[in-house]
């Protein structure tokens, strides 16, 4: 209290210069910011939530609630699903549609769509398992007019991604163009950075339709949905099918970490969380700001923390349906998803960037006139999207083993889509966090994998999945109306 | 009286063939609110625009503490320290009270968001202004009354250590409460050493805030009277007539846009 009266002395004299009489000392704030100051019991912040979620901010609670549901109504039908090999399975399946979602985030945060990112995952599929199966001879693979065709669009990428200063999008698509150019041999890792990188380049060029020739983004990305369809049928073939034989991408969505790595991802989460929230907890009470309890907090962190060990134990169990051989260990998908997770996360809610991007989905002219470059806020996301994509793919690439003309047709990109959504995410742009593409895509992972086990046919998948999303996006429409008619 | 912060001096501005301001001549004085008052069309926001570096002037000059400036954009006006204040609230309905005031302006350590010390200053501005109106600081705009929105958005222009406000039709679209509250707010902007500039269409709030009246008439200046100088009725005189008495300009028939 004693520093903020001081500080508060500060600003008064501050303008002390150019006063013609004393400004009274405002007294009375002091005491209006009281209840902002100390620090909430319990009670009282169980009660803020309470009253927040009442007023419409429900977040990812629906789908939290959604997830216990499912688990409880799969686990009393079906032996199987309640089984560690089917959990585990379970991550591995959901791994791919969860990273695309977490792209597509970015870009419905802006209120835009990105209906391509499901061929576009598919495109840079394709071009990783040609530069796998041709050794590095992308010419080769492609074909002479497909191959300058591709290196020209990479170089379109740089060009347009420099005009509009997303310098990310021109360092990766400068990137793809060497390896494109150079022919390195067959590399998993690199053929994993060539997919990534061809992404970015994707999303560079959707995103200046967008931003800058002012197409809106359903159109844009409609009609590159139809494009990266045909390009994928171009690249494989009709009928094809490329295989991709090596161990390293392989084991992207099969492998699992041994038994030491299981236990070290726990130590490195949980320890790195904790830190984190404990370390913005304490300095905020250090500086007399609002803060929870520490004893949620720390009741926050405890509960993860068992409930993490629970999974990392039962996951570096053996899970191999028959004795010949053994699997055990947490899959990789999981700390593969976790750094996204974070690192997103991160950039949302800790950097200028990821502030900027709310404020131009909340109000796009309000951002314009507080300085913020919105044509390249709103492309730059387009490229985060695409780059995503590509890491999906290699994830859904790995788990079948090949890529086919169909890569990330289909329901892809409505499953990615609808996993954001049925987290939390809304459409009309503002509001979202990473966490929802998360649980979005563990409900349609289990939903897809209990039907499975059921032996329900692919019909009754589809309307059941279409249904969730359908009480979704319900659920964000009218907790918004809620929330508009708490504000009068 | 302390010297003018803010002077236009013969300023001109057309759209076109729109001979929109005929030499506009302004004094802004820190610690005054100076109203600025006109039927629709008389050229108040165009004017505003032009201080604010929205819309190029054709000719005159601006002086800034006694310096000539040239203002050419938004920018340049926020570095004099210049903030205007819009009526459609430039406000992002979904962040909260502390990442609005620094939207754009975002203070940062080591790369990431300062969080801490950006909701300590924006604490201190909101009691420096003794707003008394927002619970927590951390309150999302879209669930604040109009009132409070528009208090936030001026706060935000005293965060930054504006010398001059431009405040369009603050009050236009609040209640009497609500019209209450941010009129006294404008009123500790003068008191803080700010020069401000309110435009409004309501007569009793001008003659309760202001110290002077600027009438715009046809994109003359009118007149330019003490508020405690002038009655009502003569300020509604200027505004439709451009003449009052001794006041306003001598010819008001002869003016054409």
């Amino acid at each position: 209290m004693s520093s903020e009266e001081a500080s508060m002395t500060d600003t008064t004299e501050a303008h002390e210069h150019t006063h013609d009489h004393d400004t009274p000392q405002p007294q009375g704030a002091i005491s209006d910011f009281g209840i902002d100051t100390t620090s909430q019991s319990t009670s009282e912040a169980v009660r803020d939530y309470w009253a927040r979620v009442r007023g419409g901010e429900l977040g990812s609670l629906p789908a939290l609630l959604g997830i216990v549901v499912l688990l409880i109504v799969f686990s009393s039908l079906s032996d199987t699903f309640f089984t560690l090999g089917n959990l585990a399975n379970l991550l591995q399946q959901g791994a791919s549609i969860t990273i695309i979602a977490m792209g597509l985030v970015f870009v419905l945060l802006l209120g835009e769509i990105d209906l391509s990112a499901g061929t576009a995952s598919g495109v840079t599929a394709a071009v990783m398992a040609l530069h796998l199966i041709h050794n590095g001879n992308l010419l080769g693979g492609m074909g002479d007019t497909v191959f300058y065709v591709f290196c020209g669009l990479l170089v379109l990428a740089i060009v347009l991604g420099a005009v509009m200063k997303v310098w990310a999008g021109v360092a990766l698509s400068a990137v793809a163009l060497v390896i494109a150019a150079v022919g390195i041999p067959a590399n998993a890792w690199l053929e994993m950075l060539l997919a990534v990188c061809v992404g970015a380049a994707i999303g560079t060029i959707t995103g200046f339709l967008v931003a800058k020739v002012g197409i809106p983004s359903f159109v844009v990305t409609l009609a590159f949905f139809l494009v990266w369809g045909g390009v994928v049928l171009q690249l494989i073939g009709q009928g094809g099918t490329l295989g991709l034989r090596d161990d390293t991408i392989f084991n992207v969505a099969n492998g699992n970490l041994n038994f030491v790595g299981s236990w070290a991802l726990f130590v490195i989460a949980v320890g790195g969380y904790a830190a984190i929230v404990l370390n913005r907890h304490f300095s905020r009470l250090r500086k007399g700001l609002v803060a929870q309890p520490t004893s949620l907090v720390l009741g926050k962190i405890g509960a993860l923390a068992v409930l993490a060990a629970v999974i990392t134990y039962a996951l570096s169990l053996n899970r191999a349906p028959s004795n010949l051989i053994v699997i055990e260990g947490v899959p990789y998908v999981v700390p593969l998803v976790l750094v996204l997770l974070v690192v997103g996360t991160f950039v949302l809610d800790r950097t200028s960037y990821g502030r900027h991007i709310y404020a131009v989905g909340g109000n796009k002219e309000a951002a314009r006139r507080a300085g913020i470059n919105v044509e390249r806020i709103r492309m730059s996301v387009f490229v985060i999207a695409s780059a995503a994509a590509a890491i999906g793919a290699i994830v859904y690439s790995s788990k079948v083993g090949s890529v086919d003309p169909n890569a990330g047709g289909g329901n892809t990109l409505l499953l990615s889509v609808g996993a954001a959504v049925i987290g939390g995410t809304s459409l009309f742009g503002g509001k979202g966090r990473l966490r929802d593409a998360v649980i979005g895509g563990a409900v349609l992972a289990i939903i897809q994998n209990g039907m499975g086990l059921l032996r329900q046919p692919a019909a009754v998948v589809f309307i059941v999945t279409g249904l969730v999303l359908l009480l979704a996006a319900s659920v964000d429409a009218l907790s918004r109306r809620r929330a508009a008619t708490a504000a009068r | 009286m302390s010297e003018p912060i803010l002077e236009l001096r013969g300023i001109n501005k057309s759209f076109g063939p729109v001979h929109v301001l005929h030499d506009i001549d302004l004094d802004v004085n820190p610690g005054e609110v100076t109203a600025l008052v006109g039927d629709n069309g008389a050229g108040k926001s165009t004017l505003v625009k032009c201080i604010a570096g929205i819309h190029p002037t054709d000719s005159g000059e601006v002086l800034f503490n006694g310096e000539p400036v040239h203002i050419k954009g938004p920018r340049d006006a926020a570095e004099l320290g210049i903030e205007v204040v819009y009526q459609d609230l430039a406000l992002a309905d979904n962040l909260d009270i502390v990442q609005n005031m620094f939207l754009g302006r975002e203070r940062t350590k080591a790369g990431l968001l300062d969080e801490t010390d950006m909701e300590q200053a924006a604490r201190k501005t909101l009691a420096s202004l003794s707003v008394r109106t927002v619970k927590s600081v951390r309150t999302q705009v879209s669930s604040l009354s109009g009132g409070q929105r528009q208090t936030v958005a001026i706060a935000k222009a005293v965060l930054w250590n504006s010398k001059v406000v431009l405040l369009d039709e603050p009050t236009a679209a609040l209640g009497v409460a609500q019209t209450r509250q941010v009129l006294d707010l404008v009123r500790r902007l003068a008191e803080q050493g700010l020069g401000v500039v309110l435009i409004s269409h309501n007569m009793n709030d001008v003659f309760e805030v202001a110290d002077k009246i600027a009438c715009l008439y046809l994109g003359r200046m009118a007149a330019v009277v003490s508020t405690k100088d002038v009655t009502h009725g003569q300020v509604v005189e200027l505004i439709t007539a451009g003449r009052s008495g001794d006041l306003g300009i001598a010819r008001p028939e002869a003016a054409t846009i």
